[in-house]
Formats: C-alpha cells, structure tokens, sequence
C-alpha cells in the first residue's frame, strides 16, 4: 500500500514541474516569439510541435475511429466495454493538437481564417477541416458520457438517433485526415530523404495510424486499469492486438514493395544516420512487435502485451519525428535539435491529456460497463451458445 | 491583356555591386543595410561562388507551390507574374517555407506577430507599367525586366552568339513547370547553390494527386461503411426475429 502511494507521489511531482516549466515556456512563446522560443529557422520551418504533437497527436488518436467502426459499423459489440475511454483518448488526443497547433502557428489568433479563406488545394486546408469536423464528431460521440452524469436522457436520444450517420462521418474524417498528414509531405520529393518519401505516403501514414491506435488501447488500458485499480479486458485487448498485428504485416509489406518498386533497397545498408533511424523504427515499432504479437501465447500475456504495444508506440513516433525531422535535415543544410522550450511545451501538453483523462474518467461514467462487465461476458457467452444451438437445431431441422 | 513578365538574369554580367538590393530595400521600405543573405528584411541577396555573384530571390514559379499549399491562400499568382502575399489572411502555418523548392520564404521569427517575407516582383510598380526596381537599377543589365516568352527568346540568342561561353541551359524555363526568373550562367548551376535535380512537373501536382482522390474515397467509403452497418445490423434483426419465433414455437409445442 505505502509503494503505491509513494509511486502516486512521483508521478504527481512530476506533473507538477512538467506544468510549469511548460507555463514558463509558454509565457516566453508568445510574450518573445518563436524565435526566442525554439530552434526553428528558415531552413528548417517545422520541428517537434508539428513532427509529435500534431503528427503523432493524431496518429495516436487513431483507436477511436477503429473501435467504433468495429463496434458500430461491425456490430462486434462485445467490444463496447472499451468504447468510451478509447473515444475519450481520441477526443483528447484531437483537442491537443490543436492546443499544439496554438503554439505552432505564427498567428494562432488567426486559426479561424481556414473556415472562410478556403484554398482546396492546400493539403493543410484539408486538414485543418478534418481537425475541426472530426473534433466536433468525436464531441458528439462523447456527449453522452457527459450528459449521462447530468441525466440529460432527451439530449441523449437526440445523439443517439444520428450516431451511425455520425459514427460514418467519424471514420470517412479519420480516413481522410491520418491519410493527408502523410499527403502534407508529397510536396518535398527532393527535401525529404527517399527512404521515407514516397508517393504511398497517405496510405502509409493511415495504415500505420491504424496500427498504432489499436497499441494505444491497449497501452491506455493497462494504464487506467492500474490508475483504477479495475479488471483488465485481456480478452478483448488480445483481438485489438490481433488486427494491430495484421496491420503491421500490411505496413511492413507495403514499405519493403515501395523501396523494392523504387530500387533503393540497397539505401537499407548505405552506413550512414537516415539508415539507423530508419532501422531502429522498423525494428522497434514492426519487426519485434509483429514477431511478438503474432504468437497467442505472447498476446493472451499481460506483460507481453503491454511491453509490444507500447513498441509499436514508440516506433510510430520514431517513425512520424523521421519523416518531420530526420528525413528534412539532411536537405535542409542546417541541423535541428528541439529547444528546451519546445521539450518543456510538448511534455506540458501531453500531461495535461493524462490529467484530463483521469479526471474524467474519474467524475464521469467512462469505464461504467466494467462493473457489470462479467455479467455481461457470461451473458454473451450464453447467448453464444444458444445461436450455436439453434443454427445446430435448424441444421437438423433441415436434415 | 497583360504579358507575363519575368526576369532574366545573366551571371556572366553581374558585378556584385548589390545595386539590386539597395534599390529593393529603398522601394520596399526595408531597414538595414546589405545583407549578404535572404531574410525578412532582404528580399534578394548576392552569393559569391569564386568571384561569380548569384543573384538568390523569388522564383515566381508559374505554378507556385507556396500559393498551392496555403490553407488560406494567402499567397496569389498574378496575371503578370509576380507571386504576391497577402499578410491579412496568413495564420503562421509555415507550410510555404516547408514546401518551396528554392528555399526563399523568409519568417520574422523575432516577432511576435511574425509575416512571411519574400520579393513580390514590385507588383505595385508592375502595375503602373514600370519595371522592377532591382532591373532599373543593375547598372549592367545583369537583371533585365520584360516578357517572359521574350527574355527566353533573347537568352537563346546570346547562348547562340557566343557558343561555349554559357552552360546551355536556362535555369527556370523548366523546373517545377516554368518560373518568372531565368538565370544564365557560364559556370554547371550546380556548383553555385542551385537545386538542379528539380522536377519539370509543377510541385503542386503531386498533393492534387492525393487531394483529388477525396470525393472517391468519401462517397464509395460512405456506401460501403453504410453497407456493412446495414448488413450486419440486418444479421442482428433477423437474429432476433428468428429467436422469438423460437420460443413461440416452443411455448406452443409445449401448451399441446
């Protein structure tokens, strides 16, 4: 009892330097500019903000779209247990990019601009309205979390009655938007190092998105079963992992027949920094993980699947930094090295995510269908087994 | 009817007076003195390679990339040429400076309020139908003003009157589709800072590439994710429907 208290303690003492280095950070962005605030320059316009908070920010939120297009779309609804924290890390995830966003733009009062002065052309332009649509989406989605707590039960039925319209809405959005953040950089073939540039960028950054959300519900959940002391759903999280290990098999397909199809697999073994990183997110965010996690035995695991998805994670930012940074640098003539600034500002955010969700999901019935979560295995189980019989019954019937 | 006009830059023939660049800074309104490299307060700038001055500004690409991904399209091709920035609508995304194939885009990162800045071709003056500033002052016609189709005409002519004193090539004509700035030069551009390995397409082509695909992916996605709702809640229904006759079977079987 004293470890995990003592434990509780750190992470809150953490928390606390984490804010407010970032408000100092925060006061020195917009009081004294970018340029005083971070390591930016003409040559190389885009660091950390966007290469993390905005790429992986997004990236990561990925889970909320997948799990509700299963749930909803693939009426698989044994998985609705997991439903609303995973919308509630999506939702947060969006809301802080554009948090990051604020902090990135020369002009963030202006931000508004995109909703009048429309450019179609502009890969921005898209995502600046995927971000607000599918934020206002996964609000909706999230509604009824909220209004739940307040009894609002008229406000909810009007929510429910649009959902599959809107569940719909949220995946095109997704599709879309994971798919433009990789468009944003078809526009630097000859800045952008060839082993990440590539005209399948879109479908790279989508399928990789997928994978790494379905990491994140794993990785959320063991984080909140021990913030909350809850059962965990290994059951459930054992099938997200399955699709997660079938789209890094589809990822890692695809980008092994890109460099082949390019013929610059032999870049793969040039001695030189652009290969190491590249080796070092193919190998800790697919190769081990997909090794991993296509064994049962490693997926019905706890551990083995926390340790995997939480590669799969970190390989995913490794892999979004490469293309922002890593792959930038080497054209860009000058180096680039996140200020302490820009660190303190982004771990800032990040934290603020993790107290939001655990407020939240303190005060409001996110993780409610885990009390009667047992029941309602047991009453799948029956019912399962009843469909089994019936189908035997009428095969029978038919005979 | 207005012409394109561009500017053609012959390197053979600049002194590297800078010239240029006082004249911009005076027309412009731009503090300081000469700069030795682009920046917000330097719209053009002189790079010396061995004794040749290369002339660095805006590219006034016909296709620009800069005015293609702006969310807000601050930035505009104009009929005549120049590609002009409008301050008001920028939102500070940066993606111009990200995207340009030359590198020009400048920001004033000390600012807290920062702009874009870069040539914008003395649009105002091109307006009034006077040349560029830059071009009236070069004292050696390094930098001449005119039509664009002209200046090519008149940049083949002065390969052709002097055989090997050029690289037989116009910087410009082609890369990314076509720029309002043409250099001529007696030394490999590559060896003076230019981007040689540019593309002949436009830039902007490639994301229209993807963008494009948007109203495929949303109606043929939108149908199929309705599809599989449908069919799959239909399994459901029809699950149900198929349990309730069911029981009433066997409650009647069990009444007889």
């Amino acid at each position: 009892m004293k470890k995990v208290f003592t434990t509780f303690g750190f992470w809150k003492i953490v928390a606390v330097v984490l804010l407010t280095a970032g408000l100092y950070s925060t006061y020195v962005r917009f009081f004294e500019g970018l340029g005083a605030s971070t390591n930016l320059s003409d040559q190389f316009p885009w660091g950390i903000w966007i290469g993390f908070d905005v790429l992986c920010g997004v990236g990561l939120a990925a889970g909320g779209f997948t799990l509700a297009a299963i749930v909803y779309i693939f009426n698989i609804k044994r998985f609705e247990p997991i439903i609303r924290p995973t919308i509630l890390t999506a939702f947060l995830g969006y809301v802080l990019v554009v948090v990051g966003l604020m902090f990135d733009l020369g002009r963030p009062l202006q931000i508004w601009h995109a909703i009048i002065m429309w450019n179609p052309r502009s890969v921005m332009f898209e995502v600046a309205w995927c971000v607000m649509l599918y934020n206002t989406v996964l609000a909706l989605e999230f509604a009824p979390v909220i209004l739940e707590k307040f009894k609002l039960t008229r406000t909810i039925k009007i929510i429910k009655r649009i959902s599959i319209p809107l569940i719909i809405l949220g995946v095109l959005l997704s599709t879309l938007h994971q798919s433009s953040l990789g468009s944003l950089y078809l526009i630097v073939p000859e800045k952008m190092y060839p082993l990440w540039y590539s005209a399948y960028m879109p479908l790279f950054f989508y399928v990789s998105a997928i994978a790494a959300g379905c990491a994140m519900i794993i990785f959320e959940s063991f984080l909140s079963s021990r913030a909350f002391k809850r059962g965990l759903e290994i059951h459930l999280l054992q099938d997200i992992a399955r699709v997660c290990v079938v789209m890094l098999g589809v990822y890692a397909t695809m980008k092994f027949v890109d460099l082949s199809d390019r013929k610059i697999l032999p870049l793969l073994l040039e001695p030189r920094f652009e290969t190491y990183m590249y080796w070092l997110e193919a190998i800790v965010g697919v190769i081990v993980p997909f090794i991993l996690l296509a064994q049962a035995k490693v997926r019905s695991n706890p551990t083995g699947l926390f340790v995997s998805a939480i590669m799969v994670v970190c390989g995913f930012i490794m892999n979004r930094m490469n293309v922002a940074i890593t792959g930038m640098e080497g054209w860009s003539g000058v180096g680039y090295f996140p200020s302490l600034t820009e660190f303190s500002i982004t771990m800032m955010i990040v934290t603020i995510g993790f107290i939001a969700f655990y407020f939240i999901a303190k005060y409001f019935p996110v993780f409610t269908h885990e009390e009667h979560h047992e029941k309602e295995v047991a009453h799948a189980a029956v019912a399962w087994k009843r469909d089994i019989e019936s189908v035997s019954q009428m095969v029978e019937v038919n005979n | 009817m207005s012409t394109k006009k561009a500017l053609l830059i012959d390197l053979t023939l600049c002194v590297g007076c800078n010239a240029c660049q006082a004249a911009c800074k005076e027309v412009n309104k731009l503090p300081g003195d000469e700069e030795k490299t682009l920046s917000p307060t330097a719209y053009t700038a002189l790079d010396e390679y061995d004794g040749v001055f290369v002339r660095r500004m805006c590219q006034h690409c016909d296709d620009p990339t800069c005015a293609s991904v702006c969310p807000v399209g601050a930035f505009t091709k104009t009929a005549e040429g120049p590609v002009v920035y409008d301050v008001d609508k920028c939102i500070g995304c940066r993606y111009c400076m990200q995207a340009c194939p030359f590198q020009v885009p400048r920001y004033e990162w000390s600012s807290t309020y920062p702009r874009v800045q870069k040539c914008v071709m003395c649009h105002e003056r091109l307006a009034q139908g006077l040349p560029t500033a830059c071009s009236e002052a070069c004292p050696t016609g390094a930098t001449k003003f005119g039509d664009r189709d002209e200046l090519i005409k008149e940049a083949y002519e002065r390969m052709n009157a002097e055989p090997g004193k050029y690289v037989p090539k116009i910087y410009g004509e082609h890369e990314v589709g076509g720029t309002s700035v043409l250099y001529l030069s007696s030394v490999p551009f590559e060896n003076l800072g230019f981007h040689t390995q540019l593309q002949t397409t436009p830039l902007p082509q490639l994301t229209w590439n993807a963008l494009s695909k948007i109203p495929g992916i949303v109606s043929v996605g939108g149908v199929m994710l309705f599809g599989i709702w449908w069919i799959t809640n239909r399994r459901e229904e029809v699950k149900k429907f198929e349990q309730r006759m069911n029981d009433r079977q066997q409650n009647n079987g069990s009444e007889n």
